[in-house]
């Protein structure tokens, strides 16, 4: 497969393309912009369905109405956005509608600025809806992961009837790089027949009507149905989740980071390998589920792991939980749409190193 | 061995544009390469860069820390970054329009009236000029790639352009 040159945002629009997506519905926001603008043309190209939508509001309740057909769709925003979408996320998570939603970080809180973010790993895997549910989330780090995420989004979003978000930074969504591009899907069709709201048929194939609700009053209904569907998550967590262990094993630091700062930190990884310090990266693929196991694993007998994050410190929350205080946890981030980069996360390693002595091999270290 | 490059000047003289051929060059030669740009509120006047890594390895960051090639179109560029090159990088700066000296001892510097070069052709593009001397001067990708990418991006932006962007090559190269 001979490899293109695209931005993140449009790789992921086409990615979503190619994986069958019928239907797109979106409004228009910053960083994420190129992805309504390129399915705006190609959608209609080969007859498919591109909504401008008056509204987030509106876009997500679009995806509503598709999903509860069976119909594999997506909208896509950002931040602020993406938080007027929560009330319809809740929603889709108790009526078990798939649906696809791509979320482009940038810096918050409130309207914040355009600059890449990932102050939204609360938003998107907390969930900002009501209620008890749940939201798939992937953090792809590159584009061309980025490409098969888009397409596992749609697989995983149909095979557990559940809204399913791809949380991207601005970084991602605005850069440029080689990509190969699947000419069709890489994951299977899933079967809706037994659910979807697709028509109740005629003639011998008549069947009753079905419905999908968000509102359970009455006896104990609501409750064993978050009952069954927290069975259907625990089968997810079991299942689904995804993550990158980069030379963990004889490392006595661990570096948690996901998306673009985990590439920035593979980076500082690598250029404190050359000066012989041991240090590992740790990058969760799925935030929900949270490869918690997996960390736990991986930072057995460590000498400390050090969360790094483009915010105040959210994924250490899950990182603390994980590791269930089995191993000392550092943090370093930035907010407000500043960008870390590779110095100044070997520096903070260096740190630790030596300040700290988590290092066991400091003559190494200078 | 990764190579960084910033390319900075007012939005609307094409420093992204040359980014995206750089990088096109790039991938055409089996080269790793990311390319990000300033986004926002850029606009025709305003300040515009990009940030270039081309190498024979997995990129990991595609964030610049020190860049090893500067090319500044403006003084507000080389305000901006002359200060975060590497030590022993090269700076290619538009003298045409840059008022500022050189302030580094440990940066080399190319200070080249790319402007006037590129008026001084029928329909010539700043950027362009740029971009073949960039690649005479540095070899980081070969001419033959250069053209190729140039002709790719020219045809899907606009093939109208594409004779204006050659000559506009070929005389930066010969600069």
């Amino acid at each position: 497969m001979s490899k293109i040159l695209m931005k993140g945002n449009e790789a992921i629009a086409q990615a979503a393309i190619n994986a069958g997506c019928q239907c797109y519905f979106g409004y228009p926001i910053t960083p994420q912009n190129e992805i309504g603008e390129y399915m705006s043309s190609k959608m209609i190209e080969i007859g498919r369905t591109y909504i401008s939508a008056e509204s987030e509001l509106a876009a997500v309740n679009m995806l509503i109405g598709a999903g509860s057909t069976g119909t594999l769709a997506m909208t896509s925003s950002s931040s602020c956005a993406i938080a007027l979408m929560q009330e319809a996320i809740s929603s889709m998570a108790t009526a078990e509608i798939p649906g696809v939603i791509i979320s482009v970080m940038r810096a918050g809180p409130g309207l914040g600025d355009i600059t890449p973010s990932q102050a939204d790993y609360f938003q998107s895997v907390k969930g900002g809806g009501n209620g008890d549910y749940r939201t798939i989330v992937l953090a792809p780090s590159t584009i061309s992961e980025a490409v098969l995420l888009t397409q596992k989004s749609f697989y995983l979003a149909m095979k557990y009837r559940n809204p399913t978000m791809l949380l991207a930074d601005g970084i991602l969504g605005q850069m440029m790089e080689p990509v190969e591009m699947p000419e069709g899907n890489a994951f299977s069709t899933v079967n809706t027949d037994e659910w979807a709201l697709d028509g109740t048929g005629e003639g011998a194939q008549k069947r009753d009507g079905r419905s999908l609700m968000s509102l359970h009053m009455g006896d104990d209904i609501l409750e064993r149905l978050n009952h069954r569907i927290f069975k259907k998550y625990a089968q997810i967590e079991e299942k689904e989740v995804m993550y990158e262990n980069y030379l963990c094993d004889d490392a006595d630091i661990i570096i948690t980071a996901f998306g673009t700062v985990a590439r920035v930190a593979k980076s500082a990884v690598n250029a404190a390998r050359e000066k012989g310090i041991k240090v590992g990266l740790f990058r969760p693929i799925t935030l929900w589920p949270f490869p918690s196991k997996e960390l736990f694993a991986t930072a057995k007998n460590k000498k400390c792991v050090l969360d790094i994050e483009l915010n105040m410190g959210q994924m250490i929350q899950d990182v603390k939980i994980a590791l269930n205080g089995s191993v000392p946890v550092e943090f370093f981030g930035k907010t407000g749409g500043a960008i870390i980069n590779s110095s100044e996360i070997y520096n903070k390693i260096l740190e630790l190193s030596k300040e700290k002595q988590y290092g066991t091999n400091l003559a190494a270290s200078i | 061995m990764e190579k960084s490059i910033i390319i900075a000047g007012y939005g609307g003289q094409g420093v992204l544009f040359f980014g995206t051929t750089l990088a096109q060059a790039a991938m055409i030669e089996g080269k790793n390469t990311t390319w990000i740009p300033s986004y926002g509120a850029e606009m025709r006047g305003g300040h515009a860069n990009c940030s270039v890594k081309i190498s024979d390895n997995e990129i990991a960051s595609p964030i610049i820390d020190n860049a090893d090639y500067g090319i500044f179109l403006n003084d507000k560029a080389m305000e901006k970054f002359e200060k975060t090159m590497a030590k022993g990088a090269l700076v290619i700066g538009n003298s045409s329009i840059i008022e500022k000296s050189p302030s580094r001892d440990d940066v080399n510097y190319l200070m080249v009236k790319l402007g006037d070069c590129a008026q001084g052709i029928e329909g010539g593009l700043l950027n362009i000029v740029t971009f073949g001397y960039f690649v005479n001067k540095t070899q980081i990708i070969k001419k033959e790639s250069a053209l190729s990418a140039l002709e790719f991006v020219s045809k899907k932006k606009n093939p109208a352009f594409l004779k204006r962007n050659i000559d506009s090559f070929e005389a930066g190269y010969k600069l």
